[in-house]
């Protein structure tokens, strides 16, 4: 047991390491996932069929198809494109789709939920379409969302443990690699585990929070 | 770009043995998972909410990867098919358990005074009372559900399960890269959950309709 513990002590400043790319990855893919997915909710409630129908078309095939190949598609794809990034952009790159994807229906059901009312209001104070849209909906309806998008990243922060597959060297990666150095899978994998857990559950309690604070702030 | 296609049809069984064979395990094992989350006593209840917890909050890949490379590295040593159906059987049990549980929260309180008032058993309110429309209210969530699994089981191809996943990076090295083969997966993920989508639907219709209210 002490023998483990000393190990964990060794590898814990290198799962370290994983971890914080891992999470940057996570960033990364939310800061540019998350206007994707307003941009998409939008569109495809918009009345414009050239707008709304390959809006509908570009979030149903990011939400259909496996994230693990949608990374796989971005890695080898753009090369062949002639577009030359670091590992890391392609997978930021990617997991960014698949959050596009996935935040646009959220955020779509939180737009939804904003009061007719409100938006009938905006235009008898004689407010452009425009100006309804970004200052009574698109605040209000993103509020909504907040809860679904916290628990939307805590999802795509386990899915950047597919990046390992293209060789980016975060949490699962590393912890592959110490397991292969000293052939103790199991111990490493386990310990891998339990960082992730202790971003997981913390920020899963978070989640929770919010829910019931913005259920009692509608209630 | 169709002989690619057909190429990864080859995969579509593996791909569909391990998804069907783990939601089964998920399902089966979802059931006393639920049981002992709603159960009286708070031993039980921890240990199928700490369950829970640790199988949702560690990613798949991982878990794959502590059964195949951590327990095959000396414990017990499984095929990769084996280990990716029974690691995602495992994770299926959390999530399952929880949409029966969320199906127990809708039924009223009133079916259960019912029962007791007609002097049933726990077990028999359970089995012909409470779980007949738990289970009609968890179809179409556990349908989403499948869908979800079929996608996440693309990661058994990383401990080395051929299934389409596998075949589609074997396509792309084969033809220097170029974004058809992923395309075409993708299209061909997308098909294969057409039909549960279809099928959820109608059967939740149909299941709805025998819930008491």
């Amino acid at each position: 047991m002490s023998e483990l513990l000393a190990n964990w002590a060794d590898w814990l400043p290198q799962l370290w390491k994983g971890l914080l790319i891992s999470l940057q990855l996570t960033g990364a893919a939310l800061a540019a996932g998350l206007p994707l997915g307003l941009a998409l909710a939008l569109l495809t409630s918009a009345r414009t069929p050239w707008l709304k129908w390959p809006a509908i078309a570009l979030v149903e095939v990011g939400r259909g198809a496996p994230a693990l190949v949608v990374l796989q598609m971005v890695y080898y794809g753009l090369p062949s494109a002639g577009i030359n990034v670091s590992a890391f952009v392609s997978g930021a790159l990617a997991l960014a789709l698949t959050t596009g994807a996935y935040t646009s229906e959220i955020l779509r059901a939180g737009i939804n939920a904003v009061p007719r009312g409100e938006v009938e209001a905006g235009h008898a104070l004689g407010m452009t379409p425009g100006d309804v849209l970004r200052f009574v909906v698109i605040p209000q309806g993103v509020v909504f969302a907040v809860p679904a998008l916290m628990g939307f990243a805590i999802l795509i922060f386990q899915a950047t443990a597919l990046t390992f597959t293209i060789a980016i060297p975060e949490l699962l990666a590393r912890a592959y690699r110490i397991g292969a150095a000293t052939y103790l899978y199991l111990d490493v994998l386990i310990l891998a585990g339990l960082v992730y857990l202790a971003i997981t559950i913390p920020f899963g309690w978070l989640v929770n929070r919010a829910a019931r604070r913005l259920g009692s702030h509608l209630g | 770009m169709t002989g690619v296609f057909l190429a990864l049809l080859k995969g579509v069984p593996v791909a569909l043995a391990v998804t069907g064979l783990a939601f089964l395990i998920g399902a089966v094992l979802g059931i006393p998972l639920v049981l002992m989350r709603r159960a009286r006593s708070w031993l039980p209840r921890l240990i199928a909410r700490i369950y829970i917890d640790v199988m949702r909050g560690i990613p798949p890949v991982v878990w794959l990867f502590i059964i195949f490379f951590g327990l095959g590295s000396g414990i017990i040593a499984l095929s990769p098919f084996r280990a990716a159906v029974l690691g995602m059987g495992l994770i299926s049990a959390a999530y399952l358990a929880e949409i029966y549980r969320g199906g127990f929260l809708t039924l009223p309180a009133g079916q259960n005074a019912a029962a007791v008032a007609l002097g049933l058993t726990r077990l028999d309110t359970l089995r012909y009372v409470l779980a007949p429309q738990v289970l009609r209210v968890s179809v179409a969530p556990m349908a989403t559900f499948l869908v979800s699994l079929l996608k996440d089981t693309t990661v058994a191809s990383t401990i080395g399960v051929r299934d389409v996943m596998m075949l589609v990076t074997q396509q792309a090295q084969a033809a220097g890269g170029g974004f058809a083969p992923f395309i075409a997966a993708a299209v061909l993920y997308i098909l294969l959950s057409i039909p549960v989508a279809v099928l959820a639907r109608t059967m939740d219709a149909r299941m709805r309709g025998r819930i008491a209210a």
